[in-house]
């Protein structure tokens, strides 16, 4: 079964992009953050500027991290399950060179809303390869990726490139983004179904230390589509006298092209003790005239090898142009859309997780290791989506809400 | 039109950052007053493994995409 595979958006660009935000703080300070202790780490520092002064003109931007993560995942929530792992391995080629690779894999077993009342339950596989690589040459980065995914009945091919400069001392870190995706569109009861869908991402994003204890990101971002942007599966429901329950369903049907565009601003500040606070705000539209604000809150508060997170995330937005939860009539308008997720609504996140670092002073080759335990609670609330599962008679159906735990599990060592 | 005005105004602001790029600029947090920010738990990205997953879900339960840091992947979203 096809989902909206097309938010498949550049898991490769992305694994590009943020780590160079702290090539400008890292210079030198590498060891700091191989968990030493505070004493340790102050030493540390003064090594490092030490070297820093010696090597001012020779060493600049850094390369991100040697990491290895072993990720679990688990999606649960209105009739969804989606687990799976995810394996991320980076690794440093000589002193100029950075490779990473990731396996993904999403299983899904689904009897959601959409699903019992159009169609019938399913389980399916996505598996998903990313592979990307860095080259670092004096303040510049460049990187390229290519990620697959794929799936019974929707192929997705993303290439993406990116091009990094640390400047002003290393306060400032400006990344220009660009992918391009070619999806191809199938479904499974009807083997002779194939449509494309391009899609092209540019982006730009401004990392900046504003103080010794502040660090902020502004990111722009623009997502065009053209192509099959609608779910084969999906119907929509129309007004039907001559059914028993006074309405029927016909497929849905998309405009073949949408434009987004996004602006994202984050900042994080170190406490007066060591403990860290985020913000950060998303506005965004698109062509289908959804518009929506997203913002969050989180605080990190690291205590003996623990480090514990909670966040809070709100978003809301308003609904697609073509979402109707029921149509006047069969073919009412051009196009026609019932995706929840189309539809206006509000989601709250609450996310707890705490970290455990069990290899502090390296073993092997190993420098250290971790393990993270996170959980996510979503609640979506919908505006306009009604829940017709619960048999309600036309007109007086529950607006629908749904709860979603997200579990996470994960191990990381740094060598 | 949104894209249009906000493109207006940010690559101009772009571009003058870039070309101003030529000149020096005195850094005003030096390098040895970056231990803090050099902090793990400073990070935007703690843990990318983990961000891309649950910006992934994100993408699939709303009507947004992009701006927010990492995403990624397809999902099972029906």
């Amino acid at each position: 079964m096809i989902h909206s595979a097309r938010h498949f958006v550049k898991t490769a660009l992305n694994m590009l992009v943020y780590r160079h935000i702290h090539c400008a703080i890292s210079r030198g300070l590498a060891s700091s953050r191989a968990g030493l202790n505070p004493a340790g780490r102050t030493s540390a520092s003064l090594i490092a500027i030490l070297l820093l002064g010696l090597g001012q003109q020779s060493s600049a931007s850094v390369l991100p991290e040697d990491r290895t993560d072993f990720l679990y995942h688990r999606y649960s929530g209105g009739g969804v399950t989606i687990d799976g792992p995810s394996v991320l391995v980076r690794k440093s080629v000589g002193k100029n060179v950075s490779i990473a690779a990731n396996y993904y894999v999403d299983m899904v077993s689904s009897a959601s809303i959409d699903v019992i009342t159009t169609a019938s339950p399913y389980t399916e596989e996505r598996t998903q390869y990313s592979l990307s690589a860095d080259y670092l040459r004096g303040n510049t980065t460049m990187s390229m990726g290519y990620t697959s995914s794929v799936e019974s009945d929707f192929d997705a091919n993303t290439y993406s490139f990116a091009v990094s400069q640390d400047m002003f001392g290393q306060l400032t870190t400006l990344t220009l983004s660009y992918s391009f995706g070619d999806d191809t569109v199938g479904r499974s009861d009807d083997p002779t179904f194939a449509e494309d869908n391009k899609r092209q991402q540019y982006g730009v994003g401004l990392t900046q230390i504003l103080t010794r204890n502040m660090i902020a990101a502004l990111n722009f971002e623009v997502i065009t589509d053209e192509g099959f942007l609608n779910n084969p599966y999906r119907s929509v429901r129309y007004l039907d006298p001559n059914s028993a329950v006074g309405f029927s369903f016909e497929p849905e049907l998309y405009p073949r092209t949408r434009t987004s565009t996004a602006i994202g601003i984050r900042a994080k500040y170190y406490l007066p003790y060591r403990a860290a606070l985020e913000t950060q705000y998303r506005y965004f539209s698109d062509t289908w005239n959804i518009e929506s604000h997203t913002g969050s809150i989180a605080y990190v508060h690291p205590w003996g090898d623990f480090t514990f997170t909670a966040k809070y995330r709100h978003h809301s937005q308003t609904g697609a142009h073509f979402f109707r939860d029921i149509f006047l009539r069969s073919e009412a308008t051009n196009f026609r859309g019932r995706d929840k997720e189309l539809s206006p609504l509000t989601s709250q996140t609450v996310k707890l997780s705490a970290a455990y670092e069990f290899i502090e002073d390296g073993w092997n080759f190993i420098d250290k290791g971790s393990v993270n335990v996170s959980l996510d609670f979503l609640r979506i609330d919908y505006d306009e989506f009604r829940d017709i599962s619960v048999g309600q008679p036309l007109g007086s159906e529950p607006l629908f809400s749904m709860d979603a735990a997200v579990l996470q599990v994960f191990f990381s060592f740094w060598y | 039109m949104k894209t249009g005005r906000l493109i207006r105004v940010i690559l101009p602001a772009i571009a003058l950052a870039a070309l101003s790029g030529c000149s020096s600029i005195e850094p005003w947090v030096k390098p040895y007053e970056r231990d803090r920010l050099a902090d793990p738990i400073m990070f935007l990205d703690m843990d990318p493994v983990s961000s891309a997953y649950i910006y992934h879900v994100y993408e699939a339960r709303e009507g947004a995409r992009g701006g927010e840091g990492t995403a990624g992947g397809g999902c099972g979203c029906n």
